[in-house]
């Protein structure tokens, strides 16, 4: 599982960051960054709150990697 | 029979906490049925590009939904659209509809959001003759929208975030705008400093701000235009006015129903509602209870109401209970910038304003403070800053290690003196 994220949606709102610090970052520009686009299984609601919390949907959740 | 795990949750409001509700349920695992009712006929969307992107005719329609897919997507759960909510009985556990269908439930969310505050009308005219707009509305807005595109005058009554966003979205799209403020300064709930960066950047951008003008009435002409009478005797014409002056929670539906009414739904720090078996409210018409302020609160914004929707689902689900204590964190787009803010102000916090050098450019950032401690800050196009700042608060930061954390993202943290700011000089223009 990974996380898809559309760079021109994003609006800087930070909400992702705020759910979860360990995936998401924000940088000088006020876009976000993904410090990790991979999402283990015990950090899957954790990651899945981050991208519904995102007013710009920018990002979501890719169940399969293969 | 209640409910540590609801069998039929049914929500009611199909807006952002609605729609997040019934999303997190499904995501937390809610196998049973869920209904989420919604008064407008469109399938749901966000509210927040109505007075930005979809005003500007940027983003359309499909692109400010709140659910993937058109009308005949599968969601995990049954859409009720087009039907208001009139009546609740918590005894009996069932909600009545517009045209008299009854749905039962073991849980309910309430969602009903809130609506925006209109001008009287003019004696004798209906004010549909009247070229006013409020923005909340996507059938309005649209109206809106098509009426600025023809770049004609604009009076913006109330001058809120929401008449704030309209009236620059108007002056970007050409039309000479005109902000019209009851308070003696422009943008005062947000505090001197602020309101005056606040109408330096309008001023700049070509709305002119009006402070102390309070509506008295508004007149049709016979173009189609509206004459704005001011209580001061001001009077000024437009060929549209847009009206931004509050909000009032849809609970008269409610009123039957003995629930806790007090603008707004009252629940306890789980946003649960007191006295009714599993009813909850989440979302602009919540009136929760703050353990950290120690009284009852509503606040109109969108992260607040998507944190109570995770929070509720949760708690339907798992049966787990934790306070609503929320970063308070909104965000606004005026003249291609963003303004976002984190914490609450008092009056008497210590104020002092900054200029950010960064190497993609200078930001602004206004940071409040109480006996040492950070209680808000507003930062203007800065989001990393303003990140660091909501990070720091919920961990009840120092102002001086949040002042030095920012100063760390740029290249100077140089003191602004917004006494002698082109910003100010601006406000007083
Ligand atoms: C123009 C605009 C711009 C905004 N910009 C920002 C911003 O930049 N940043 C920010 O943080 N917040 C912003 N907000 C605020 C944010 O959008 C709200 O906090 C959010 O929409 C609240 O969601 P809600 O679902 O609680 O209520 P609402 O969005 O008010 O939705 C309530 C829904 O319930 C429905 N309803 C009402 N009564 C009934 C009934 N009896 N039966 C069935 N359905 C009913 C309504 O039709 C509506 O669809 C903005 C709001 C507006 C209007
Ligand atoms: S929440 Fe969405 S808009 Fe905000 S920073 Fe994250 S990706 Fe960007």
């Amino acid at each position: 599982m990974h996380i898809g994220l559309d760079l021109g949606k994003c609006q800087g709102y930070g909400n992702c960051v705020a759910a979860d610090e360990a995936h998401f970052d924000l940088d000088d520009s006020g876009l976000v960054v993904l410090l990790d686009d991979k999402v283990s299984e015990a950090d899957r609601e954790r990651v899945a709150a981050a991208v519904r919390s995102c007013p710009a949907d920018a990002l979501w959740l890719v169940e399969n990697d293969g | 029979m209640t409910a540590e795990r609801p069998e039929r949750v049914l929500v009611v409001g199909s807006s952002v906490a609605g729609v997040r509700t019934a999303q997190a349920l499904r995501a937390e695992g809610h196998t049973g049925e869920l209904t989420l009712v919604g008064a407008e006929p469109h399938l749901p969307y966000d509210k927040p590009p109505l007075s930005k992107e979809f005003l500007a005719g940027t983003r359309g329609a499909e692109d400010i939904r709140l659910l993937p897919g058109g009308p005949e997507a599968d969601h995990g759960f049954t859409l009720r659209l087009g039907r208001a909510a009139v009546a609740l009985d918590v005894e009996r556990r069932r909600v009545r509809l517009a045209d008299g269908e009854l749905l039962g439930y073991d849980a309910l969310v309430l969602a009903t959001g809130v609506r925006p505050r209109t001008l009287p009308a003019p004696v004798g005219k209906p004010v549909t003759e009247l070229p006013c707009f409020t923005v909340r509305e996507l059938s309005e807005s649209a109206e809106l929208a098509a009426r600025l595109a023809k770049k004609e005058p604009v009076i913006v009554v109330g001058g809120g975030f929401i008449g704030a966003e309209a009236a620059a979205t108007a002056a970007a799209l050409g039309c000479p705008t005109t902000l019209a403020e009851s308070g003696p300064a422009p943008f005062a709930a947000l505090g001197p400093e602020v309101g005056a960066l606040l109408a330096g950047l309008h001023a700049d951008h070509g709305v002119e701000v009006l402070a102390g003008a309070r509506v008295n009435r508004v007149e049709p002409l016979t173009d189609g235009w509206a004459l704005v009478r001011l209580d001061d005797g001001r009077c000024l014409e437009a060929a549209t006015v847009i009206v931004g002056i509050g909000c009032v929670p849809n609970t008269e539906w409610l009123e039957s129903s003995g629930l806790g009414l007090n603008d707004g739904v009252v629940t306890d720090e789980y946003c649960a509602v007191p006295g009714a078996d599993g009813v909850w409210a989440v979302g602009d018409v919540s009136r929760w209870y703050d353990r950290r302020t120690g009284g009852h609160r509503r606040v109109e914004h969108w992260t607040s109401a998507t944190e109570q929707a995770a929070l509720v689902a949760r708690a339907l689900v798992t049966g787990e209970r934790r306070p609503f204590d929320p970063v308070p964190y909104l965000w606004s787009d005026q003249h291609g910038v963003k303004l976002q803010m984190v914490g609450r102000r008092s009056a008497d916090d210590h104020v002092q304003a900054f200029t950010a050098t960064t190497p993609t450019g200078d930001r602004k950032v206004v940071l409040y403070s109480r006996d040492g401690r950070l209680t808000a800050a507003v930062t203007f196009g800065w989001p990393r800053g303003c990140m660091t700042a909501r990070q720091a608060w919920a961990k009840g930061a120092d102002i001086a290690d949040v002042t030095a954390r920012l100063a760390g993202l740029t290249t100077a943290l140089t003191p602004l003196d917004l006494s002698s700011s082109t910003y100010l000089e601006g406000n007083r223009a």
